[in-house]
């Protein structure tokens, strides 16, 4: 069989494993939701949870899509719609992309048509590169969640700020990374500061909708209220970068 | 055994056989190429390549893990590190639905509440994703649009510019010391660039736990 980085069969293979990898998610969803209803949770409750989460995931997974887009261009369509599907993000499967063809002299977004042989070589690359976390889960997740049950059952309280804390932990770095090219307005670049302003947009606009519902008592806000701050925070990128490049 | 504890013990035994398959079915693609195509891997391209990126994604990925599980509760730990993109969707995504639900991830509920969110959101982006390879000739130009760009470029600051505030406001007094550490990190000392926010992230949750368990022992968090 002849070799094209679009090949039919490519699709077929990726088709089945991203198939796969969605069954898990059904099978964790309805196994999740029943064990929700068991314990009284109710339905009207996990019905809106889902629907914020599947809102929530449309902007972030465009994204994706145009990341696909962009791996496209090397690497021919299967593979990227697979790695993007599972596991990756585009900055990991750039790299790793990236450091197996410089391994075979080839240069990444330079390509013209890469060999069976080149591409077997990228795609091992790229699944064994980032396969710790998906056999590490299994080995230490009971034990590490066995603890802080253990934990909780110990001091409560300290439970509670112990997860509160992990989350401000990861909160902070990423509002350090909001601010990584801060920096250039001390050399009368203002650039740095769009992703500065693009947070203020949405972090108001979080705000304003935690006014409403505490003065309106318009819930339905409170549900939407992160989707929304997320993609006008995204919709005011465009005339901030404008005003700021 | 109570409902939770064997709930539990289900999610690990299933987490587990997923997992451990997932992972033998991502090797399957390169090796069934391979054999259809009769074509080896560049031993020395695939070595070389593998000894350019291994190293630091295998250490990041260690530490996520232990950073992670605990936040996303056990069920969301094994589909997030299976469907990826945990950072810049999976995790905020589950921390929505818990502030949502007003529950704990440590909890019976949050564990249902993280799952569910995770399962939902690793589906819906299966979807999309689909459906931008489907319409991938007529979605490329617009999606390309240079005018669309700089949105698509800044979608970590706009989610975590609503996510700070739902989260700093409820705990400013843990909040205050490690953001301070992070602004003064990402902005004086040159060699922490954006592209170190994964090394961040485990030193800040570091950070923060030692901070607070200070705070907690001298009584300043009552």
């Amino acid at each position: 069989m002849k070799f094209n980085v679009n090949s039919p069969i490519l699709f077929v293979l990726a088709g089945v494993i991203i198939l796969a990898v969605a069954a898990q998610s059904v099978f964790f969803l309805v196994r999740a939701w029943k064990h929700g209803l068991e314990i009284g949770m109710d339905r009207e409750k996990l019905k809106k949870i889902s629907i914020t989460a599947g809102v929530f995931t449309i902007a972030p997974a465009v994204a994706i899509v145009i990341s696909v887009i962009t791996l496209a261009k090397d690497l021919g369509l299967p593979l990227p719609w697979l790695r993007l599907s599972v596991v990756g993000s585009l900055s990991y499967e750039t790299i790793a992309a990236t450091n197996a063809e410089n391994a075979m002299g080839l240069t990444f977004g330079r390509v013209a048509a890469l060999t069976a042989s080149q591409y077997v070589t990228i795609a091992m690359v790229m699944t064994a590169g980032i396969m710790v976390g998906i056999w590490l889960v299994p080995v230490v997740c009971k034990k590490m969640q066995t603890g802080i049950i253990n934990l909780e059952n110990r001091d409560k309280k300290w439970a509670d700020i112990f997860s509160a804390a992990m989350f401000i932990g990861m909160i902070s770095a990423f509002l350090g990374y909001v601010f990584a090219d801060f920096s250039t307005i001390f050399h009368g670049d203002p650039s740095g500061l769009i992703p500065v302003c693009v947070m203020a947009v949405s972090a108001a606009l979080m705000c304003f909708a935690g006014l409403m519902v505490k003065k309106f008592k318009w819930h339905w806000i409170g549900d939407y209220a992160l989707p929304i701050s997320l993609i006008a925070g995204m919709a005011s990128a465009i005339p901030i970068t404008a005003w700021l490049s | 055994m109570n409902d939770k504890n064997a709930y539990l013990e289900s999610v690990y035994k299933y987490g587990r056989i997923w997992n451990l398959s997932v992972m033998v079915l991502l090797f399957l693609f390169p090796v069934a190429v391979w054999l259809i195509f009769d074509a080896a891997p560049d031993w020395h391209g695939l070595l070389m390549g593998l000894l350019a990126t291994a190293p630091m994604y295998w250490a990041v990925a260690v530490v996520e893990t232990f950073t992670y599980i605990p936040m996303l509760g056990a069920g969301g730990s094994y589909l997030s590190f299976v469907t990826g993109n945990i950072s810049n969707l999976k995790l905020p995504v589950a921390l929505n639905a818990l502030e949502q639900a007003g529950v704990k991830v440590n909890s019976d509920e949050g564990e249902v509440v993280s799952t569910i969110a995770i399962a939902v959101s690793s589906i819906v982006t299966t979807v999309i994703i689909i459906i931008g390879v489907v319409l991938i000739t007529p979605l490329t130009p617009v999606l390309n649009a240079p005018v669309l760009a700089p949105a698509f470029a800044q979608i970590i600051p706009a989610l975590f510019g609503g996510l700070g505030v739902v989260f700093i406001s409820k705990n400013w007094k843990i909040a205050i010391a490690p953001i301070v550490l992070m602004l003064a990190l990402f902005i004086f000392v040159p060699a922490i660039n954006a592209g170190m926010v994964g090394i961040m992230v485990p030193v800040g949750v570091v950070f923060t736990l030692g901070v607070s368990r200070f705070m907690y022992k001298k009584g300043m968090l009552d």
